[in-house]
């Protein structure tokens, strides 16, 4: 682990701002952001394209200088830290891999060992082991290129390097934009798997509300460079702190998809216990429609709702927290995202024969 | 111009061997000297290019323009300041041959994938680590078509350095033209014009060899 | 320097004569670069061994390839105006092949689909709209023939080359002078204006193709 902050690993981020400052004048794209990041959580910074999540997530490891407020780890300024120790101590995965082409993929995995001077042998250990934790068997995929990799293994291995070093933080940067919603859906799954494993502290960016609620312990709701709400994925749909924050939600395909689900399937019998001013819903209400339902009702300092069966009788109950699940393993990812890059042109600068 | 067969020109290289041996070292020595001069100086601008943002426009400005002057010209411009013989001559070849190379290097490091660089960076790649193990390597295949490029543009501006006295395969040409003389006139130029093809065909045979594992698709 | 004040004459003609000499020559390589060009998309295995072939010429030092063509042609403008030629013959070549190549697939289909013949898709559709890469092409061309009519003058093909070669035998460092910036000029000149004619004609093909 690394020696810069082993144990713990709390970010804080305290009144945080940021400003770019382009010849057209200065861009406000980050506006006093406040939120903790508890040692092992998985912290979601969602909200729509151009809301200063990426922005905000890379003040954390320096990539972007911080314009206003403190941006804290285990209690040390952030910038107090050498910036090249900070970031060989925080693993980073983005949207497009970054994956070195000229390198295998073991050598890729094993980029920040070797910045940290491991030797060769352990590198090899250590990518190795990594590469089965992400599924991907270290005999059949070690000494490929990143080219001979599908767009999900490259993923794959863009977060085995992410922990090659055994960082107790990750940033994670849409990771899985840019890879179909099958194989999405899927690494979505393993990402979880890994972390009930690692329990590292990471924090996540993405646009894909389903993504946040499958993965996030806690989701930050961002838009406009601010904070709308932050909150656990439940308090998201329970208590939502606008009607940004349900639109957000409920938007177009999201809950579209569940339209025939209904909520007699989801209930659990009711536990004891459960006090009868819950809102009660019909069972037969799909989840949209139910979500348009419990909108009218007082849903603050609440787990959960009952369910009434054909009968009417109030014998079904289900969490918020159940809900969010539900909604993170079924909601279509949003549309799968590319970056066209333009290539080089070898023979850019053209000769005049002499 | 009917002095002698135009294909005795091999019997008129067979007859001066030794000459022929002395031309073509000259030739190749201001061509090898030159594009490793080029390079030692295109480099090392380059990668300062692409460090320094307010450096960048005015230099590929003037290496676009550069670009764009006449070979000829460079050289008839070399004699007023530098005089003839071999020095100016390699300082016309070199100051040619830093142009393709530094615009192929600053392109090269440009188009390297932001994404890459950005992960790099993200996972604390020192300036110099980020370049050496990232930028070079991915944009090696672009800088040494530069060095090829200017490579063969230098056997041609070599064979035109005779006219400031700087030897190669040009002194046959100028003589052969000189004396209205078919086979000597050959006896540079087909040297040089095969010296400029071969040349060609093996930095494109060698290209392909040091591309960087990985960037092609195999 | 002040060789230009003192022939202005003299170095007015030979300019006219070197734009005359890559006029000539960048006008027969379109006139036989542009069908070999679409011929080649045509017939697909010719592109390859053509494009080499005019590869290879393009790597020949100019003195060597005049000097090579002299027993054959003799002295004079039309022996630089054939290698002008052939060395221009690749850019415009190569160029008009990536001008087709690149018109998309669905507009072909459309038009194939209005029940075009295949000449009326080349002349209707494919040319006018691969029409600005062909012309970046002969800009090309024409710059690196701005720079080999210089040593033109060599075999006595007239032109600003005159005024550096008659310079370097006569160890006239003025005249070498005027000559290699007005070669130097006409060249920048040459480059800005092809530049703005090129982004004229894609502005017309954009809107063209808008208008569609
Ligand atoms: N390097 C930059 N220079 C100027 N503006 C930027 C830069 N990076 C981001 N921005 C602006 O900051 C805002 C937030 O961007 P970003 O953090 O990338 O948003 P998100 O990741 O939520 O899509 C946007 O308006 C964006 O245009
Ligand atoms: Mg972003």
């Amino acid at each position: 682990m690394s020696p810069l902050w082993a144990g713990v690993s709390l970010i804080t981020l305290e009144h945080v701002s940021k400003n770019f400052d382009s010849p057209s004048g200065s861009v406000r794209a980050v506006e006093d952001v406040s939120f903790e990041v508890d040692a092992g959580a998985l912290h979601v910074l969602i909200g729509p394209s151009g809301s200063g999540k990426t922005t905000t997530m890379r003040m954390i490891n320096r990539l972007e200088t911080i314009s206003e407020g403190t941006i804290t780890i285990n209690g040390r300024d952030v910038r107090d830290l050498d910036v090249v120790e900070l970031r060989r101590a925080i693993g980073y995965v983005i949207q497009q891999g970054g994956l070195f082409p000229h390198f295998t993929v073991a050598d890729n995995v094993a980029v920040v060992p070797r910045l940290l001077g491991w030797p060769r042998a352990r590198r090899r250990q250590r990518a190795e082991e990594l590469l089965a934790l992400v599924g991907l068997p270290p005999k059949q995929f070690a000494d490929r290129f990143p080219r001979q990799l599908s767009g999900g293994q490259q993923q794959r291995v863009g977060v085995a390097r992410a922990l090659a070093a055994d960082p107790p933080i990750i940033l994670m940067d849409e990771p899985f934009g840019a890879v179909d919603p099958i194989t999405r859906k899927q690494l979505q799954r393993e990402l979880r798997r890994i972390q009930a494993e690692v329990q590292k502290t990471i924090v996540f960016v993405t646009h894909d509300i389903g993504e946040a609620f499958l993965l996030g312990d806690r989701i930050v709701l961002m838009a406009e460079g601010r904070i709308v709400q932050n909150g656990t994925p439940a308090d998201l749909l329970r208590n939502p702190a606008s009607p940004f924050v349900t639109e957000f939600i409920g938007e177009d395909r999201s809950l579209r998809a569940l339209q025939h689900t209904y909520l007699a399937e989801l209930a659990g019998s009711r536990p004891d216990g459960v006090p009868d001013d819950v809102p009660i819903l019909a069972g037969t209400l799909s989840i949209p429609q139910a979500g348009q339902e419990l909108a009218r009702h007082d849903r603050s300092n609440r787990e959960g709702f009952l369910v009434s069966d054909v009968s009417g009788r109030p014998s079904g109950y289900l969490t918020y927290q159940q809900l969010a699940t539900v909604l993170g393993e079924s909601i279509a990812p949003a549309e799968t995202m590319t970056s066209a890059e333009a290539a080089p042109d070898p023979e850019a600068a053209h000769v005049l024969p002499v | 111009m009917r002095r002698g067969e135009p294909l005795d020109f091999i019997a008129y290289i067979r007859d001066h061997p030794e000459q022929f041996r002395e031309l073509l070292l000259e030739h190749v020595r201001l061509v090898g000297f030159s594009v490793l001069i080029a390079i030692l100086i295109a480099i090392p601008l380059a990668v300062l290019t692409t460090r320094l943002a307010w450096f960048e426009r005015p230099m590929t400005w003037i290496a676009n323009v550069g670009q764009t002057v006449p070979s000829l010209a460079i050289l008839g411009l070399t004699l007023p300041l530098l005089g003839i013989g071999f020095r100016p001559a390699l300082f016309a070849l070199t100051i040619k041959a830093v142009l393709p190379i530094f615009l192929n290097t600053v392109i090269g490091i440009r188009g390297v994938d932001r994404a890459i660089v950005d992960a790099a960076r993200g996972m604390g790649t020192s300036d110099r680590q980020l370049l050496w193990f990232v930028e070079l390597p991915l944009a090696s295949p672009v800088m040494f078509a530069g060095i090829q490029t200017a490579t063969v543009q230098n056997i041609g501006l070599a064979t035109l350095a005779a006219y400031i006295g700087g030897g190669g395969f040009g002194d046959w040409i100028l003589q052969g033209l000189a004396m209205v003389n078919p086979p000597i006139l050959l006896a540079g130029a087909v040297p040089v014009a095969v010296l400029a093809m071969s040349t060609e065909m093996i930095l494109r045979g060698v290209r392909r060899v040091i591309v960087p594992a990985g960037l092609t698709v195999t | 320097m002040f060789y230009l004040f003192e022939q202005p004459e003299r170095v007015f003609e030979l300019t006219l004569e070197h734009i005359r000499l890559v006029g000539i020559s960048v006008l027969a390589a379109t006139l036989i670069g542009v069908p070999v060009g679409i011929l080649c998309t045509r017939i697909r295995w010719l592109e390859s061994p053509i494009l080499n072939l005019s590869g290879i010429l393009y790597t020949i030092p100019s003195l060597a390839f005049f000097a090579i063509l002299i027993p054959y042609t003799g002295l004079g403008a039309s022996t630089a105006t054939i290698a002008l030629t052939l060395y221009s013959l690749l850019a415009i070549i190569r160029n008009t092949i990536a001008g087709i190549d690149d018109v998309p697939r669905a507009t072909l289909d459309a038009a194939r689909g209005m029940g075009m013949t295949g000449r009326q898709r080349l002349f209707l559709v494919e040319l006018p709209l691969a029409i600005p890469v062909i012309f970046a092409g002969i800009r090309v061309a024409t710059m690196a023939a701005i720079g080999i009519a210089v040593i033109a003058a060599v075999i006595g093909a007239g032109g600003l080359g005159r005024l550096i070669f008659d310079g370097l035998r006569t160890l006239d460092a003025d005249q070498v002078l005027a000559g290699a910036i007005m070669a130097t000029v006409l060249a920048l000149v040459g480059d800005w204006a092809l530049k703005r004619l090129g982004d004229a004609l894609r502005r017309d093909a954009g809107a063209a193709a808008e208008g569609r």
